[in-house]
């Protein structure tokens, strides 16, 4: 994949280019926050990728942009604007009309989300009858038109979803997702369920589809290497915050953040040398008591105690978002010292 | 390596086939592992990749027993196991061929304690008791890296991560001192993070204890990264194996080769896209004769659909089987003979 790397917007065009800009969001589940003051903009058009290990809130961001959210789990502080509009203000009516048509969602295993009972082509009319005045029959037809963008044979709106491979499946929900064109398309951990082949197959799909129709994609996954093939700029979550956000090629040469090294460093290559690797000691913390300062630091290679200033920051003060370059910021007490 | 004069556990012509659908209108079989063969050696890794539905678990679950085969041999230390049924002979087969399973949530009983885990086979099988039995334990948790033991030993699964709890059910399996271990996918559920560990743990151990392994996956990256040996596997048939280094750098088999097309590998530039294809995956129900990967194959020819290649060793070491790549002796000349006598190909 020829990923065209379109470098971020400069920050004055953003409001105007942005589709979802999330400020100071906060979720809870109950006391534990499990998304705890994040900002993200994502643009028009621009596949952003958001990445890190279970637990650390993507899939939560992913539900509070839907406004999907269910007790325990609130929005306990900041806003998600969509256009300007804050969602976070809008009422049940106002939000039915947002989703979907607005922004769309394939969820984890999405393979098993489809209703077995009930024949492909209905689903679609089902979903898309929710959402405005068609006739059955307009449904169908678009249904087939949808199956048939994504590369699946039309007539295939008779079938019942066990009749389909589970990259069938999977292309089912992306059909459906972009039923009502909508300006972005959140994908959970859309092929983790999927083989490789099948993988490379729907992402190679994702992308065209993204070209030709323009959508935005929020793309969630733990696969770091993934996205350096296929986002435009990726956020790098831990624990709850962003730590780490730059555009793909950029992340990939020029990461700063000690996770985001250690991500990268765990991943083996198929090319060059095979050297031993570290990976990243330690595991990610529980949430109800994150650690004090930076939330990294007891698993961070560069936080030792040998200089004792940096020591007491990286212990006791939570350090933020910090501009290195346009479009990459760091939230790292050691880059932000050394620049 | 002195012990490496014989491989410890060697399969030959392993095959399982699983009935499938009604037994009234026919019986049609599932080839879930046909004709399967390779050996493991001490202080080795070999790496069994392929994709989901490829076989490569009912190997491993042939290999420690789980499955009988339906033809085939499992030879250990040159003896054949299958018709094994002495309880005693199928305890110390089971002693010495350990499995390790991808899901450490499920494989440890969440009401017992590390201990348990532990004490249990070193006792089942005698090889620890008493005031031994701690500091066996204490070995045994050092040797995965849970240091120190007295932390560990009273704590249950739920209070360790998903790394630790794979790391006691590594240290289980080796209680009760293993030559082979085979282990299925063991890091396919852990965060990205704490994979290298576990496959670091599997280096290591390999060299300190020299051990034999089968690395069962479908991760390629983390198949080049430990393994000495690689067995692709399609349709429950191996496909291309050889050293490492060969299978996953200079592939012979069509199917290795998009395997590797697929895997997402930032370091390795631009890339063109892979073919999409149309329609179901091969299923290798009642499997006519010919290559099952034909279907999908940019180098396919005329034999491809008529006879079922053999693993034919087309450099030192490293074989496949395909008729385009690594021909037979008797397909070469079958195909020479087509190219020069019939004017029109197929």
């Amino acid at each position: 994949m020829t990923a065209v790397v379109r470098e971020s917007q400069p920050s004055m065009d953003v409001k105007r280019e942005s589709v979802v800009e999330l400020r100071g969001l906060s979720v809870a589940y109950g006391d534990v926050v499990a998304v705890d003051g994040v900002d993200l903009t994502i643009g028009a058009g621009e596949i952003l990728g958001l990445a890190g290990e279970s637990g650390c809130g993507k899939t939560t961001i992913a539900n509070a942009l839907m406004q999907i959210l269910r007790p325990p789990a609130r929005i306990s502080g900041g806003s998600i604007f969509y256009r300007g509009e804050d969602l976070v203000q809008l009422g049940t009516e106002e939000l039915r009309k947002h989703r979907w048509r607005n922004v769309s969602m394939v969820f984890q295993s999405a393979m098993n989300a489809l209703n077995p009972v009930m024949r492909v082509g209905d689903q679609f009319v089902d979903m898309m009858r929710a959402h405005e005045p068609v006739s059955r029959r307009a449904a169908v037809a678009r249904a087939g038109d949808l199956l048939d963008l994504v590369g699946i044979d039309r007539r295939r709106v008779r079938a019942y979803p066990h009749e389909l491979s589970g990259g069938m499946r999977q292309r089912v929900i992306i059909a459906m997702a972009l039923a009502l064109e909508p300006e972005l398309v959140i994908m959970d951990e859309p092929t983790t369920a999927l083989d490789v082949v099948v993988q490379r197959e729907i992402l190679q799909q994702i992308g065209d589809l993204q070209r030709e129709l323009g959508f935005a994609v929020l793309f969630i996954t733990h696969d770091l290497s993934l996205l350096f093939e296929f986002a435009n700029r990726i956020a790098i979550m831990y624990a709850g915050e962003v730590v780490e956000e730059a555009p793909a090629a950029r992340l990939h040469q020029f990461a700063r953040h000690p996770y985001t090294l250690g991500l990268i460093r765990s991943f083996p290559s198929l090319t060059g040398p095979v050297e031993r690797m570290a990976g990243i000691p330690g595991s990610p913390p529980d949430l109800a008591a994150p650690p004090e300062g930076c939330r990294f630091h007891p698993r961070c290679p560069e936080c030792t105690g040998e200089r004792t200033e940096l020591y007491r920051l990286q212990t006791s003060v939570r350090p933020v978002l910090h501009e290195l370059e346009p479009g990459h910021r760091v939230a790292c007490h050691l880059v932000e010292q050394r620049g | 390596m002195t012990s490496s004069i014989t491989a410890p556990l060697e399969v030959r012509g392993l095959t399982k086939h699983f009935p499938a659908g009604s037994a009234v209108l026919g019986r049609s079989r599932v080839h879930a592992v046909d004709d399967v063969t390779f050996a493991l050696r001490p202080g080795t890794i070999t790496a069994l990749v392929g994709e989901s539905g490829s076989g490569k678990s009912t190997v491993a679950r042939l290999l420690v027993r789980l499955y009988d085969p339906t033809s085939g041999r499992v030879l250990f230390e040159g003896k054949d196991v299958t018709e094994d049924r002495r309880r005693r002979d199928v305890l110390r087969y089971r002693s010495q061929v350990q499995m390790i399973f991808q899901d450490p949530f499920g494989s440890l009983n969440p009401v017992k304690t590390v201990r348990h885990h532990l004490a249990r086979p070193l006792k089942l099988h005698g090889r620890a008791s008493g005031d031994a039995l701690d500091a066996r334990m204490a070995d045994l948790l050092d040797l995965v890296g849970l240091v120190p033991a007295e932390k560990y030993l009273a704590k249950y699964p739920h209070e360790l991560s998903g790394g630790q709890r794979q790391r006691v059910a590594i240290a289980r399996a080796l209680a009760v001192e293993p030559t082979v271990l085979v282990a299925d996918e063991p890091t396919s559920m852990l965060d990205v993070s704490i994979r290298v560990g576990i496959l670091n743990l599997m280096l290591d151990l390999k060299e300190r204890k020299d051990l034999a392994f089968l690395y069962v996956t479908h991760d390629l990256a983390s198949a080049r990264y430990v393994a000495d040996t690689v067995l692709v596997m399609y349709a429950g048939q191996i496909v291309e194996q050889g050293p490492a280094e060969s299978v996953l750098g200079n592939p012979l088999h069509p199917y290795t080769d998009l395997l590797l097309a697929s895997v997402p590998d930032p370091n390795a530039g631009a890339r063109p896209p892979i073919e999409v294809r149309k329609g179901v995956a091969s299923a290798a129900v009642d499997p006519p004769e010919g290559c099952r990967f034909a279907d999908r194959c940019p180098l396919r020819i005329d034999v491809c659909n008529r006879v079922t290649p053999e693993l034919v060793a087309a450099q030192p070491a490293h074989s496949a089987r395909c008729h385009v790549t690594a021909p037979s002796p008797a397909i070469r000349e079958e195909i020479h003979v087509d190219s020069t006598d019939t004017a029109v190909p197929s």
